[in-house]
């Protein structure tokens, strides 16, 4: 960008326009911040305030819900569905459906069992076949959906089935089969646990990585004569941001600490994140789930965006499916089944990504299944069955699929949907 | 705009060239027979009635649907416009009729939609920067290039989408109802910008309704009707000329109303 001498002098190019008011103050930021919420433009606030009435409510009945020992707990099971919903994430990007997944992570587990316990292969020839399984179911809907015009919600829905049969064929008559314990598998679902260094390191990265970034891009702005909201506003954000990190995983090492699961699963939430918020794949996805036809007109190659999405979500499921197996030490007839299906697409949508497409982020995965696991820990505590848990988990992904669309109707009374 | 520019279109080689390009969608032929040249630093306006198969014409150069027969020439050669990634590498960009914008996206995502800065890393600062450029050479007023299309104006999208087909350089620059939506200087803003357009050597097709501002900058006036050329006019092609060849015949509704007006005030 070459900006003439003259031109410097000048207000910056996104302030020429003198009717619009902008943010240029911390305290003008938080208003426009206020503003927006006022809009119907939530983003993530109301699966925070949903998380902190949760777990005002299951404190008040039983203590040993916030006890670091139960939180690490809800940790160790937030994984697996977690990393299932991820996937979910990116087919509901596009407006689009995957009801195999469920079906999809136990067939995984299933190939989990059968090539590495009892064929002998190596455990992770085994990960890469079940994840490739994966790859492949998700290559399949994709051609479905971009030959045939196969809706997602009726092919995946036959993958399911399908894919429910396959995994009762390969468990066969025993109907399951045992993880060794012991293994470095079945740890890593159970015991593994970082150390607490690795975890206080871990926790400042983030704010380390944002300030980098805000410098850089501040920097860079103002060079290319872009109005920058300053680097106050920078600094404040990153120190909360260290603060609630580090608070958090001080008050988890006061028990045994963060589990590797965990953090693996938070891993590929921050790499989809990337992926769909910085790099031209993320913005076409958004593009084609908002309008494909403007997407397709502007030379982004739409069926390649829909693979992508189907490959992903199934492969993601496949992998959580070899988490649950580690995580339950076992393949069974049962993984996979009941609940498993619509917790991940009940925590993609409760984390604020929406239905219909174009909207969403990939931590709404991460958000979305803290409520659902914590409903589900929390009852669990009360002693409460499994239908009571069925039945708030409904009255929560109702409520959050509301606020949703009551956010749209306000958007569209602000102008802004 | 002082810069001497070559007026001498027929001694140049069409930049775009059709040759019997036909279109069908099943029983319906939508386009019969289509010929048409662009040269460079030349403004087409093509007009016709509704279903005349303007869009439909658009659309193909677009590549948003191909021909069922015929040929299309780009700078001489023969070329094939199977999908609309190819259009725009040859240099054919498009602004629609529907804008094609994505509302969830902002300014700056939807004018970069297809050609983002360094695909592994967004450059999103160059890219604002270069859509605020844009914006401001075709002395548009946006708010902010951070706020979703939704929140835009009609005006204000059409000024977006107009943004982004100049993104590209392209050679030819399609036009399809650019003035329906806007205001009066908005108006005056799109024609000032098809003339600069023009100077730099560009061809231009434009699509309107209004003859007002057809005639103001169109170098030839194509008609379409009922999906065939059905004449070429020079801009002081008179209105009953214009409207005879759109509408078919001498007598039509337009010539009727008129001689009803005319006979009224005889008497």
């Amino acid at each position: 960008m070459e900006i003439s001498k003259s031109n410097e002098s000048t207000a910056p190019l996104d302030r020429a326009d003198a009717r619009v008011a902008h943010a240029n103050s911390i305290a003008d930021q938080l208003k426009a911040f206020l503003d927006r919420v006022k809009a119907g433009d939530l983003g993530s606030l109301p699966v925070i305030v949903g998380l902190v009435i949760i777990w005002g409510v299951f404190t008040y009945m039983n203590p040993v819900f916030v006890s670091p020992n139960n939180l690490v707990n809800l940790l160790f099971d937030c994984a697996t569905v977690g990393l299932i919903a991820l996937g979910v994430v990116f087919v509901l990007l596009l407006g689009e459906i995957d009801l195999s997944i469920g079906s999809m992570s136990g067939v995984s587990s299933a190939l989990l069992g059968l090539l590495w316990v009892n064929q002998g292969y190596p455990v992770f020839v085994a990960i890469i076949i079940a994840v490739l399984f994966g790859v492949l179911v998700g290559a399949l809907y994709s051609v479905l959906r971009n030959t045939l015009g196969m809706p997602s919600f009726v092919s995946t829905l036959a993958g399911l089935l399908a894919l429910l049969g396959f995994q009762l064929y390969l468990l066969g008559s025993t109907g399951s089969i045992n993880l060794p314990y012991g293994s470095q598998m079945v740890s890593f679902g159970q015991l593994a646990i970082m150390p607490a260094w690795v975890s206080y390191s871990f926790a400042l990265v983030p704010g380390l990585f944002i300030l980098w970034i805000g410098l850089k891009t501040h920097k860079k702005r103002i060079a290319t004569n872009l109005s920058s909201t300053g680097t106050r506003g920078l600094l404040i954000k990153v120190v909360l941001l260290t603060a609630a990190l580090e608070g958090c995983a001080y008050y988890l090492n006061l028990s045994r600490g963060v589990p590797w699961i965990f953090g693996l699963f938070v891993g590929f939430v921050v790499v989809a994140d990337y992926a769909l918020t910085k790099t031209k794949w993320g913005r076409s996805m958004f593009a084609v789930g908002g309008n494909a036809e403007a997407a397709r007109r502007a030379g982004i190659n739409v069926k390649a965006i829909y693979t992508s999405a189907f490959v992903l979500c199934s492969s993601l499921a496949a992998l959580g499916g070899i988490l649950a197996a580690s995580r339950l030490a076992s393949a069974s007839q049962q993984a996979g089944t009941g609940d498993v299906n619509l917790n991940a697409i009940a925590a993609a949508v409760i984390g604020g990504t929406s239905l219909f497409g174009g909207r969403g982020s990939a931590w709404s995965a991460l958000l979305g299944v803290i409520v659902i696991q914590s409903i589900s820990n929390g009852l669990t505590l009360l002693n409460l069955s499994s239908a009571h848990r069925y039945m708030i988990t409904g009255a929560v992904l109702a409520i959050a699929v509301i606020i949703d669309s009551m956010a749209r109707k306000s958007r569209v009374s602000h102008g802004k949907a | 705009m002082k810069e001497s520019h070559k007026r001498e279109p027929q001694a140049l080689k069409p930049l775009l060239e059709l040759k019997g390009v036909y279109k069908n969608f099943g029983a319906v032929s939508a386009l019969t027979d289509i010929n048409l040249e662009v040269f460079p630093g030349e403004v087409v306006a093509l007009v016709g009635d509704n279903g005349a198969g303007k869009s439909t014409l658009i659309k193909i150069l677009a590549g948003a649907h191909s021909p069922s027969k015929g040929e299309i020439f780009f700078d001489g050669f023969p070329v094939e416009i199977d999908s609309p990634s190819a259009a725009l590498s040859l240099g054919i960009a498009t602004v629609f009729q529907d804008l094609a914008l994505c509302e969830n996206l902002d300014v700056v995502a939807n004018i970069f939609m297809g050609h983002e800065l360094n695909p592994w890393h967004l450059d999103e600062t160059t890219m604002e920067a270069r859509a605020w450029t844009l914006l401001n050479e075709l002395a548009a007023r946006i708010p902010s290039v951070r706020e979703p299309v939704a929140s835009l104006s009609g005006g204000q999208r059409q000024t977006v989408a107009i943004a982004r087909s100049l993104l590209t350089n392209p050679k030819i620059i399609m036009l399809d109802e650019p003035t329906a939506a806007l205001g009066v200087a908005q108006t005056a803003e799109v024609l000032n910008l098809v003339d600069r357009v023009k100077q730099k050597g560009l061809g231009v097709i434009i699509i309107s309704h209004n003859m007002e501002d057809v005639r103001a900058i169109a170098d030839r006036i194509v008609v379409l009707r009922l999906g065939r050329n059905n004449g070429v006019f020079t801009p002081d092609a008179s209105n009953e000329e214009l409207v005879g060849a759109i509408t078919g015949a001498t007598d039509n509704a337009v010539t009727r109303r008129a001689q009803k007006v005319a006979d009224r005030e005889d008497s």
